[in-house]
């Protein structure tokens, strides 16, 4: 198919009796920025090793721009990949590094070492190239990494949790530039990450992985307002879900509900409902303080337990933590009742979920 | 660590035992060496250099050191080569009894000189014999070549052991065949293991004495052989001192430069 960067078709991956990937379809499209995501051993590396060509899979094919490559080998895939720990070659200068794919290729010497230069220029590291790994930060390494995968110019890019051991500062700031460079220069990424919040942020589109299978794939606004399995549901965003009782008396119907934890407000007891809110009433079980907001755990009178965000506007500190134990109405618009597709397991793009407002 | 004064005092005291025990011995082989007195009277009444002069012109010597350095490099390059290849067969590939080979590799340091010399020997003669082919240089060079072989893999496998996969996968990804990821990521990276590996089997076949008696056909002697079987030889002891001395330096190097390649990896116990 035109524009399609990546086809995977019911690839299958076993290691001895674990079947770590247990049959996954995917379409990439050209100039993507593709996220997996999914819990730890959920299988995306794997996915990623077989994409790059590490792991044969054990059944399944996959496409390269609407090539069949699943017998090739590494060297033979216009793919390059970030690695988790970057695998900088130690015995080598940070320009010879990032001008290795480019010598492979017999690129000639001058045109590589500008090429290198370049490269190095763009991830803000020039004048390092004489420089070994060993002699780096862990951020610098990450964007040395970048650049050696980059320089070649593939079709498309793999990256491994590439910003995993990075703090929190530094990571957000990588996640900003990656984007930057992907939307400049147009190719496409495949990013592996078990960080829901990078993957909503950074992302075209995110699958999202349980045990080998693609639970959803969808936009961000689509995996989290939408999420077509309870998983999905529980995994992004905070796990908010009314089922049960509880949802027949609150929301009128025995099915699995998700709200939002920020669609929530928390009120006092005798508030009277708005029109069009769904309410319920509750005890505080929990306060957490976040410093910008604070997040509440009420235990529901009809059942359950309910997570709500609210923005610290006027509250501080003491005020929040004197409400542990009072009895609160939680409210909230009865279109941010979401109800979650019981337990099937819709694996292709946009599974439609149903929005009731009643 | 703090140690008290009396476990201190004591700990040095046994320090300094241990290293006189191991260093004075070949303190005096080298004073000897030098000694005018022909029967090693002590203390030197002077210092000569006659007996090295002869040991220079003494061809049993020569020929032994001769043979010493064509049995090290033999058992040398055969371990080199054999080592490396089981030290990545098994790093690399899972394959059925794959513990048991690395297992096996690794027990002839283990095993008795004597036994290993004995079974050699009965091997060589009930399989080679019959062949045309009877104990001699070569002998030996396989002989050592079972012990050699232990250095170099451990050295191998430890440097591999160590090394991410991580880095060859790279290098194929960004284009490269398996030969020339070998040539420029492998290669490269174990490298200083293997030369230590190399330092170490020559330093322990060059003194390698219980194994070659079994081994050795009878015109070749090794230098440690030539010199156990001087040293009983009244007139010959001035000269067994300088051959001493000399393999004394000459074992030194290679032990203190594989060290200084790898001072972290895994080595021989017979060191
Ligand atoms: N080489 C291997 N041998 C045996 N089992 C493996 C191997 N590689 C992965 N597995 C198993 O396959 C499953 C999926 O692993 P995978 O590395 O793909 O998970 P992941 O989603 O990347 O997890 P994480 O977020 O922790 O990196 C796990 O159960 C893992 O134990
Ligand atoms: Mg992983």
């Amino acid at each position: 198919m035109e524009g399609m960067a990546i086809r995977l078709q019911s690839l299958r991956k076993s290691f001895g009796r674990t079947e770590a990937v247990a049959g996954v379809d995917l379409e990439i499209a050209d100039g993507e920025f593709f996220s997996m995501l999914g819990p730890s051993g959920s299988g995306k590396t794997t996915v990623l090793r077989m994409i790059a060509g590490f792991e044969a899979p054990t059944a399944g094919t996959i496409e390269l721009a609407g090539t069949d490559v699943t017998r090739r080998a590494p060297f033979e895939r216009d793919v390059h990949t970030v690695f988790q720990d970057y695998a900088l070659f130690p015995h080598m200068t940070l320009e010879q590094n990032v001008a290795y794919s480019l010598k492979v290729r017999k690129v000639p010497k001058a045109e590589r070492l500008a090429r290198a230069r370049e490269a190095l220029a763009s991830v803000r590291l020039e004048g390092f190239g004489g420089r070994r790994p060993s002699q780096l930060s862990g951020g610098q390494r990450q964007r040395v990494a970048l650049a050696r995968a980059l320089v070649g110019r593939p079709k498309v890019l793999l990256l491994d949790e590439p910003l995993g051991a990075l703090d929190l500062k530094l990571r957000e700031q990588m996640q900003v530039e990656l984007k930057a460079i992907q939307r400049e220069i147009g190719i496409t990424f495949v990013f592996v990450t078990h960080d829901q919040e990078e993957a909503l942020t950074m992302s075209d589109r995110i699958a999202v992985f349980n045990q080998g299978r693609v639970e959803q794939v969808g936009t961000p606004a689509q995996i989290y307002e939408r999420p077509a399995t309870p998983f999905v549901a529980g995994f992004v965003g905070t796990s908010n879900l009314l089922s049960g009782d509880a949802a027949e008396q609150v929301v009128g119907d025995r099915a699995t509900y998700s709200i939002r934890p920020e669609k929530i407000h928390v009120l006092k007891e005798s508030a009277a409902a708005e029109p069009e809110h769904a309410s319920a009433t509750g005890t505080v079980a929990e306060v957490v303080y976040l410093g910008d907001a604070t997040r509440f755990l009420v235990d529901l009178d009809a059942g359950g337990r309910l997570t709500a965000l609210q923005q610290n506007l006027e509250t501080s500190s003491e005020d929040v933590a004197a409400l542990r134990g009072s009895r609160v109405s939680l409210q909230w618009h009865r279109r941010h009742n979401f109800q979650v597709p019981e337990a099937s397991r819709p694996s292709v793009q946009d599974a439609p979920g149903k929005h009731v407002s009643k | 660590m703090n140690l008290s004064r009396p476990a201190r005092i004591t700990l040095r005291i046994a320090a300094a035992l241990g290293f006189a025990v191991i260093y004075v011995p070949l303190f005096l082989v080298l004073v000897n060496s030098l000694n005018p007195d022909r029967s090693s009277g002590w203390p030197p009444p002077g210092l000569t250099f006659e007996w090295w002069a002869d040991a220079w012109h003494s061809s049993g010597a020569r020929d032994a050191l001769w043979t010493s350095v064509k049995a090290g490099l033999g058992a040398t390059a055969i371990a080199l080569v054999l080592g490396t290849l089981i030290a990545f067969a098994c790093q690399r590939y899972r394959f059925f009894g794959r513990d048991a080979i690395s297992f096996v590799v690794v027990l002839p340091i283990a095993l008795p000189g004597i036994v290993t010399g004995v079974a050699l020997n009965t091997a060589f003669r009930t399989v080679l014999e019959p062949l045309g082919v009877g104990l001699g240089l070569f002998t030996v060079i396989v002989g050592h070549a079972t012990f050699c072989i232990v250095v170099v893999f451990n050295n191998v496998i430890a440097r591999l052991r160590r090394m991410p996969g991580s880095y060859e996968e790279a290098a194929m990804d960004l284009g490269a065949h398996s030969f020339r990821t070998y040539l420029d990521i492998t290669f490269p990276l174990v490298r200083s293991a293997l030369v230590a590996g190399g330092l170490l089997a020559f330093a322990l076949s060059f003194d390698e004495i219980v194994v070659t008696t079994f081994t050795a056909g009878p015109g070749i002697q090794t230098l440690p052989v030539w010199i156990f079987s001087n040293m009983a030889r009244p007139q010959q002891a001035p000269v067994v001192n300088v051959v001493a001395a000399v393999l004394v330096l000459l074992s030194v190097i290679p032990i203190y430069l594989a060290q200084r390649l790898s001072s972290d990896t895994a080595s021989g116990s017979r060191i």
